[in-house]
């Protein structure tokens, strides 16, 4: 129990991190940390296929591609950034606040159903419920995966080659 | 068969962009035309089999659950006629040969998504594909990369992801009530589930998300600034199409035939239709701009089309599917007509326009046709459909919206007059004087809708018989 609220700290503060540092770059890295917190969380309530797939796309292929996005834009320089984060504090200064209302509130509401997944799905085994079940979705993931490549092509590298 | 909608597009892309097949790629406007067109056309063809059909590779592969019904091929015609169009319009607009490439390439990942959106039978797979064509409408809407345009697709992004937060949380809690997230599965276990409340909680996320993504009042901020900063092609796109299936189609398959029929739920829907009704045509008349007062005048419609889907009734369902119809074509016309208004004149300011009908008739001409069946003047298509949603209300006991439909129909012929009477009529501006038709593609494209406008119109027998009626079989007709 100890090392679930350890992490969900972590977690939290990672995320935190990742929404106000200055440098997108560790944005992308604290996303991949994060990701990577959320892996073992979903190892501990026993989603084990889950957690791969979360550490997979989300704490390897995804901070990747932001990474080499990034990489393809022209930082901004000290006195933008510093501008960009007091517009930004000045502009949603209540949301943190909002956050904590709704938690409170959520808490004092206190809605625990008694759900669990039916066990014929959790039972099956993944390759078949991939493959045989839900292949609509795989070609899904395919579709997504290049449109996000095709989107960074064309909004970046060809940017890229107009600059030129 | 249906499968081939979703994979040929995808397929396309993939081949069109293999290094070794360079000189092909000058082909891939005449394919795609040819992909749009044919889906159109054999839309005419479809007959409806079965709620499940299924396709299969060789080898067991790939085999998927997919369903066709009238209002999928209704929404099948919808996304072949506008993306044959825009494909027509984006050649007119983007000469340079590489954008031009990209351009159909991301409109080949939208039909993609389009195709698949209006063919899944189940709610997670309907999630997916939505997302894909979001992320495709993403870049289409930024394509110019002008600082105006980012900004509004920031906007989009920001409220399409909180959209596809409610989505997904709605999708988790219907998976743990049901057990299941195909479409009929939900139907039949949610009026059994003793959850009354997380039911609830999910059908309020699901329509809350889909509203976000159909800019319904009071969801609507991110529509008019991205309607009115994209391109010309993107804009006849997104209005015309994109943000009908990926919202307003959606909200009528999940609402109709997934969720279980309830009066609060319908009472809901009403009211966003009622007040996106208003809200957008009082919004709509304050507007100098061209575009943004289309993109409110949409919000207006979309209003119409909640009303007949808030009747729940196997008319309500045919004249909200026939308005969506309707309101497709029209408002692709009016966007053809801005897009060339906005080439020609390099303004959408009406303020700085005036008279342009001498210069630009089949524009005046074919403007003219789309605000009257917009505003539901007989006999153009769009009086009939909201005839029929003002009957339908009636017939629900629902007096008070019906009348209020009416009036509001007064509010949709105002804007539209105005707006005919600042840019197409009065005397020709001087600075106006070299205006002319801007090119064959947008002439081609706003006579080809025109003639939609009119012929949909006057042959309202034929387009009820086989288009329209097929649609209220799902809900029981």
């Amino acid at each position: 129990m100890l090392a679930f609220i350890l992490i969900l700290i972590s977690l939290t503060a990672v995320a935190l991190w990742a929404a106000m540092t200055r440098s997108l770059l560790r944005s992308a890295i604290c996303l991949a940390m994060m990701s990577s917190l959320l892996t073992m969380i979903m190892f501990m309530l026993r989603s084990p296929l889950a957690a791969v797939f979360e550490l997979s796309v989300c704490a390897g292929l995804i901070p990747v591609l932001f990474i080499s996005t990034i990489s393809l834009t022209h930082p901004l320089t000290r006195e933008e950034v510093l501008q960009h984060m007091k517009d930004r504090i000045r502009r949603f200064w209540y949301l943190p606040f909002i956050v904590v209302v709704v938690g409170v509130a959520l808490n004092m509401i206190s809605v625990v159903p008694r759900l669990a997944l039916p066990l014929p799905e959790i039972e099956k085994d993944a390759r078949t419920v991939l493959w045989n079940d839900r292949p609509i979705e795989l070609l899904g993931q395919i579709m997504i995966l290049l449109a996000g490549v095709f989107s960074v092509v064309i909004l970046f590298k060809e940017s890229g080659k107009d600059d030129r | 068969m249906l499968s081939l909608l979703i994979v040929v597009p995808f397929l396309s892309v993939i081949i069109f962009n293999l290094p070794f097949f360079n000189r092909g790629r000058g082909f891939i406007f005449w394919w795609s035309l040819l992909l749009f067109g044919a889906q159109a056309v054999l839309s005419f063809f479809l007959t409806i089999p079965s709620y499940a059909t299924s396709f299969q590779l060789p080898g067991s592969m790939f085999k998927f659950g997919l369903m066709l019904d009238g209002l999928s091929i209704l929404m099948l015609l919808c996304i072949g006629i506008v993306a044959s169009l825009t494909l027509v319009v984006a050649a007119s607009v983007h000469k340079d040969q590489r954008r031009k490439f990209n351009f159909i390439n991301l409109l080949l990942f939208a039909v993609s998504g389009m195709n698949a959106v209006v063919l899944v039978a189940d709610i997670f797979s309907l999630y997916v594909f939505i997302e894909i064509t979001a992320v495709a409408s993403y870049v289409l809407i930024s394509f110019e990369k002008d600082l105006r345009a980012m900004s509004a697709t920031f906007k989009y992004i920001v409220l399409s992801i909180v959209a596809s937060v409610f989505m997904l949380l709605s999708i988790a809690i219907l998976l743990l009530i049901t057990g299941s997230t195909h479409f009929m599965a939900i139907h039949q276990a949610l009026p059994r589930s003793e959850h009354t409340f997380l039911a609830m909680l999910a059908v309020g996320l699901f329509i809350s998300g889909l509203s976000v993504k159909a800019g319904l009042v009071p969801f609507h901020a991110w529509l008019p600034d991205v309607y009115s900063h994209s391109s010309a092609a993107v804009s006849l796109f997104l209005a015309g199409i994109v943000s009908k299936i990926l919202g307003v189609y959606a909200l009528i398959r999940v609402v109709s035939f997934v969720f279980m029929p309830d009066a609060s739920v319908d009472m809901v829907i009403l009211s966003i239709g009622l007040l996106s009704i208003f809200i957008a045509a009082l919004a709509a008349l304050a507007q100098s701009d061209l575009k943004r007062m289309l993109a409110y005048s949409s919000i207006s419609q979309v209003g119409y089309i909640m009303l007949g889907l808030g009747c729940a009734t196997p008319l309500g369902m045919a004249a909200a599917a026939f308005h969506f119809f309707n309101h497709t074509i029209f408002k692709s016309l009016l966007f053809v007509n801005a897009a060339a208004l906005e080439l020609e004149t390099g303004t959408t300011d009406m303020h700085r326009m005036g008279g342009l009908s001498k210069t630009m008739p089949v524009t005046g001409f074919t403007s003219v046709l789309a605000s009257l069946s917009a505003a539901g003047v007989p006999p153009l298509a769009g009086f009939w459909s909201k005839l029929l949603i003002v009957i339908a209300l009636w017939q629900t006991g629902h007096f008070a919206i019906a009348f209020a439909a009416i009036l509001a129909s007064v509010l949709t012929l105002s804007y539209l007059l105005a707006m005919q009477r600042m840019v197409f009529f009065g005397k020709l501006r001087q600075d106006l004087a070299h205006t002319h038709e801007a090119g064959f593609g947008l002439v081609l494209a706003s006579i080809v809708l025109a003639f939609i406008v009119v012929a949909a119109g006057l042959f309202f027998p034929f387009i009820l018989d086989v288009f329209i009626l097929p649609v209220r079989f799902f809900v029981g007709g």
